[in-house]
Order: C-alpha cells, then sequence, then structure tokens
C-alpha cells in the first residue's frame, strides 16, 4: 500500500512536470516534444507496467482495508466520534473512490485513445497529439470543473498520504518527521495546485 | 451539578441493549466520573432496580479496566486521563452525557459498559513476554542501558491496556496497544534476543482477533489517557518489517 502509493506520488511528479509544458505558451511544441521521447523511450514502457500495478495494487488493497476497517466495528458508536483527527485522514477511501473515478475518465480520453481502443477524435491530427485533444477538452468548462475538483481531493488525499506513507514503512525520527510533514503539505499543495491551473490556464488565458 | 446521563443497558452478551436515560441530581464537582455513577446506582438500588454494571478496579489510573465511551470519546472530555480519574466538573451542570462501552469486533459487550477485552490479552500471551526464567533481579550495573532507551522503554510501559485506542479509532485498530506492548521490549537489551519472533507472533495475533488496520489518523494517540506516542507503531513496524525479511512466517 505505501511502497505502491510512493511510487505513484513519485509517477505524478513526473506527469506534472511533463504537463505544465502544455502552458509553455508555444503551441504545445515543447510539451508534444516531451511526449515524444516519453513514448519512444523503451524505459518508460517499463515503467507504465510497474505503474498500472502501482495503482492496481493500490485501488485493490486501499478497498479491502476499507471494507475490513468497517467490519472491524459492527456496532457503531450512538455519539459520532469527538477523537481529534485531521479531515484528510478519516476521508482516505473516499478522497480515492474521486481520484479513481477521475482515472477512468482521464484513460478513456487519452491513454485509450493512444491504444487505438477509443477512437481519435478529429480535431486531432494523430493518436498522440494529446496537446490538441487537451485544448479541445479544457476549452469545455464542465471538463475543466471536474479535472479542477478532482486534483484538489488529490491534494487531499496526499496531504495526509505522503506523512502516512512513511510511518507505515517504520520510517519515523523525532527530528525528520516534523520535516516529512511539512515537505508532504508543500508536495500536497504543489501537485494539486500544479495540475489544476492547467485547465484554468486554458479555460481563461489560451489564445489558439 | 445536574446532569441527564444517557447510558447503554444490555442484559448480557446475546441480549439487543438499548440507551436508557437518567437523570441524576445533586452530584458533587469533586466526584470522580466513577463515584457519579456509584451515587446513581446506589439510588438505582433503593428503587429496586437493577444497577449499571461497569468495570473499575484500582480507581486511580494504572490498572486499565475502567474504560468508557464519554460523549464520543474514550475516557471522556480530559486528555491524559483515565474514566476514574475523571472529575464530573469537567462537565456543563445541566450536561447530558452519553455514556457507552467500547466499540469493537474484537471486544464484544459482556453487560451494559462492560467489554470483554481478553483479546488484548491474547497478543500478550503470543509474545508479550521473555521466556528465560532470570531469577531474581540482577545487579543493575551489569547491562548498562542508556537513560534515553530506558526513559523511551518506560514510556511505552506506560500503558495500561485499557483499551482506549481501540475504542479512538476509526478502524478499531489496536496498532497502539501491540506497539507499546513490543516497543517496551524491543528497545531493551532483554527483549532484543526473542525481538523478531515476538513481533511477528503479536502481530499475527492482533490480525487474529479481527482489530480493523491502521491507517495512521493518530486519533489512538489523542486520546490514549497515558500518552503513548505513534511513534511506537512505526518502531512496530520497522520491527515487523525487520523480521518478515529474515524469513519469519
Ligand atoms: C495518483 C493517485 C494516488 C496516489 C499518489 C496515492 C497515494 C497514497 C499514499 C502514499 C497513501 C498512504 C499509504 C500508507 O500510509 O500506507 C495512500 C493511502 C490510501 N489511498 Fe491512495 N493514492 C492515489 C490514488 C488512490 C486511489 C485511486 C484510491 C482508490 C480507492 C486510493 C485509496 C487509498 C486509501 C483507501 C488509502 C488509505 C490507506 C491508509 O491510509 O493506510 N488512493 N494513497
Ligand atoms: S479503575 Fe483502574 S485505571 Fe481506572
Amino acid at each position: 500500500m505505501a511502497l505502491a502509493g510512493m511510487f505513484l506520488m513519485l509517477f505524478l511528479i513526473f506527469h506534472l512536470a511533463t504537463n505544465l509544458l502544455m502552458l509553455a505558451g508555444d503551441g504545445g511544441e515543447s510539451f508534444q516534444r516531451a511526449v515524444a521521447f516519453l513514448t519512444a523511450n523503451p524505459g518508460i514502457k517499463i515503467a507504465e507496467y510497474i505503474l498500472f500495478a502501482a495503482f492496481l495494487i493500490h485501488i485493490i488493497i486501499g478497498v479491502l482495508l476499507q471494507l475490513y476497517n468497517y467490519r472491524a466495528r459492527p456496532v457503531g458508536y450512538h455519539k459520532s466520534i469527538q477523537t481529534e483527527t485531521s479531515a484528510f485522514s478519516r476521508f482516505m477511501f473516499h478522497t480515492g473512490v474521486i481520484i479513481f473515478i477521475f482515472l477512468v475518465i482521464h484513460l478513456i480520453n487519452f491513454y485509450f485513445i493512444k491504444l487505438g481502443w477509443v477512437a481519435t477524435p478529429e480535431y486531432a491530427d494523430s493518436k498522440h497529439d494529446f496537446f490538441s485533444m487537451a485544448v479541445v477538452l479544457f476549452r469545455n468548462p464542465w471538463y475543466s470543473a471536474i479535472y479542477f475538483v478532482s486534483f484538489i481531493f488529490l491534494g487531499f488525499h496526499l496531504k495526509h498520504a505522503f506523512q502516512s506513507s512513511f510511518q507505515s514503512l517504520g520510517i519515523n525520527h523525532p527530528k525528520y518527521t516534523p520535516a516529512i510533514k511539512v515537505i508532504g503539505t508543500i508536495y500536497a499543495i504543489a501537485i494539486s495546485v500544479g495540475f489544476a491551473i492547467i485547465p484554468v490556464y486554458f479555460l481563461f488565458f489560451y489564445q489558439a | 451539578m445536574n446532569f441527564t446521563l444517557k447510558i447503554w443497558r444490555q442484559q448480557n452478551a446475546r441480549a439487543k441493549g438499548g440507551f436508557k436515560t437518567y437523570p441524576l441530581q445533586d452530584v458533587s464537582p469533586e466526584m470522580s466520573f466513577l463515584e457519579m455513577l456509584d451515587y446513581l446506582n446506589m439510588q438505582l438500588i433503593e428503587k429496586g432496580e437493577e444497577p449499571i454494571t461497569f468495570e473499575h478496579d484500582c480507581r486511580e489510573g494504572i490498572c486499565g479496566s475502567c474504560g468508557l465511551y464519554i460523549n464520543g470519546r474514550p475516557h471522556g472530555p480530559q486528555r491524559n486521563t483515565t474514566t476514574c480519574e475523571l472529575h464530573m466538573r469537567e462537565f456543563k451542570d445541566g450536561e447530558t452525557i452519553v455514556i457507552e462501552p467500547w466499540r469493537s469486533r474484537a471486544f464484544p459487550v459482556i453487560k451494559d459498559l462492560v467489554v470483554d477485552r481478553s483479546s488484548f490479552e491474547r497478543i500478550m500471551h503470543a509474545g508479550g513476554f521473555i521466556s528465560v526464567n532470570t531469577g531474581c533481579a540482577p545487579e543493575s550495573n551489569s547491562s548498562p542501558i542508556s537513560k534515553l532507551l530506558a526513559d523511551k522503554a518506560f514510556d511505552a510501559a506506560a500503558c495500561i491496556g485499557c483499551g482506549a485506542c481501540v475504542a479512538a479509532c476509526k478502524n478499531s485498530s489496536a496498532m497502539l496497544y501491540a506497539a507499546a506492548k513490543i516497543a517496551q521490549y524491543a528497545l531493551l537489551p532483554q527483549g532484543r534476543v526473542e525481538a523478531k519472533e515476538r513481533v511477528d507472533k503479536m502481530v499475527k495475533q492482533m490480525d487474529a482477533e479481527g482489530f480493523g488496520f491502521c491507517s495512521n489518523t493518530y486519533g489512538c494517540e489523542f486520546d490514549c489517557p497515558k500518552g503513548i506516542s505513534v511513534d511506537f507503531i512505526a518502531l512496530m513496524n520497522r520491527e515487523f518489517f525487520a523480521a518478515k525479511s529474515c524469513g519469519h512466517k
């Protein structure tokens, strides 16, 4: 769970870095070049398989964990739990489900096109022309809104997840744990804000 | 002080329980929470009703038997305090106080507010001991231990096994309890000898008892009457991975 989550967190950094190239203002040229580089790279192919495995492991264990934990308290409390915990930590499963729904939409819109499972839209030059696809999708306010909100929830997930993954692996230290928590917060904000500004840019600032 | 008490009543382990409301007048703010319940029970006995069953022994915060879920928190509103050491002055006059037993699959209710915590004992039986007989206490300077480690082990050993961690956890996880019991040995040279076997067996027993899995929400630490730190959970995880990586099944 924690190892898979850590791999996913690492992946997000690379994904965000690539996506931010779309904001370079060069009509998607540097973004497309990065995509071409990545698709041509055999190492990335391997990383992709690991990524799918990580998602599957993380989601399956996450769901099983949640189901088991519901069962661990068959009779609940009458008075709602007043023990102080962070809201992010209490709603990991719920934010996870939102991320999962987004993930499905996301795969249909991009990855399945690349695989040829979904027909390439006519406005795209090829099934690798992710930039044109992204522009059209982000110009749709509904899609942009869903994208934006999903990444806010991803930020909530990550806010707890970052430090939780270290704790789960037994990495805890009086001096470094507070630092891990701060870095986790910065990471969660950077990832969610980083992704969330992309639809904002295309919706309000982009000129074709 | 006057209170309205909403208390879980359940005849036995199989019976279906329910809440009953008891108004209680003239409670002294100096009464402990258990004395307040004694006071209510005396009135119930005088009226010929069955008194409320609750567990207690030392009434000084060391035996761990008095856990009650009070107004949504194990051991009530005051942190680092057991129910027996909680005083009625912590409540507002006229307040409604909801009193429930611990809720967990691994802590079935026996009667009213008393739950069966023998699942904790079975975790201890699985490995919470040192198996050699050491005879009488050895000369204390013969095995030097740093003050830092000794203090830390003692912090872990402060666990009274009351079950508040399980009661507080949204997952009913017993990780803080098991971690404290494992850490009190793991930190000291005498405990290192069987450390791998111990963590392996105790974790296995904990899972078998039906406690939930930890998701690091840290509610256990917040409501532990002895202030046991979740750092011990990380320590247990470390010990566990170390045991697994050298082939303990
Ligand atoms: C890119 C997306 C995701 C990333 C980077 C991520 C990362 C993480 C990390 C690092 C943890 C902490 C693990 C631990 O402490 O052991 C975690 C926990 C969790 N994740 Fe995700 N996750 C993602 C997507 C999902 C999805 C799609 C689900 C699906 C339902 C999900 C469900 C959960 C659950 C239930 C937990 C709580 C388990 C716990 O706290 O131990 N996550 N996530
Ligand atoms: S009665 Fe012993 S700890 Fe409360």
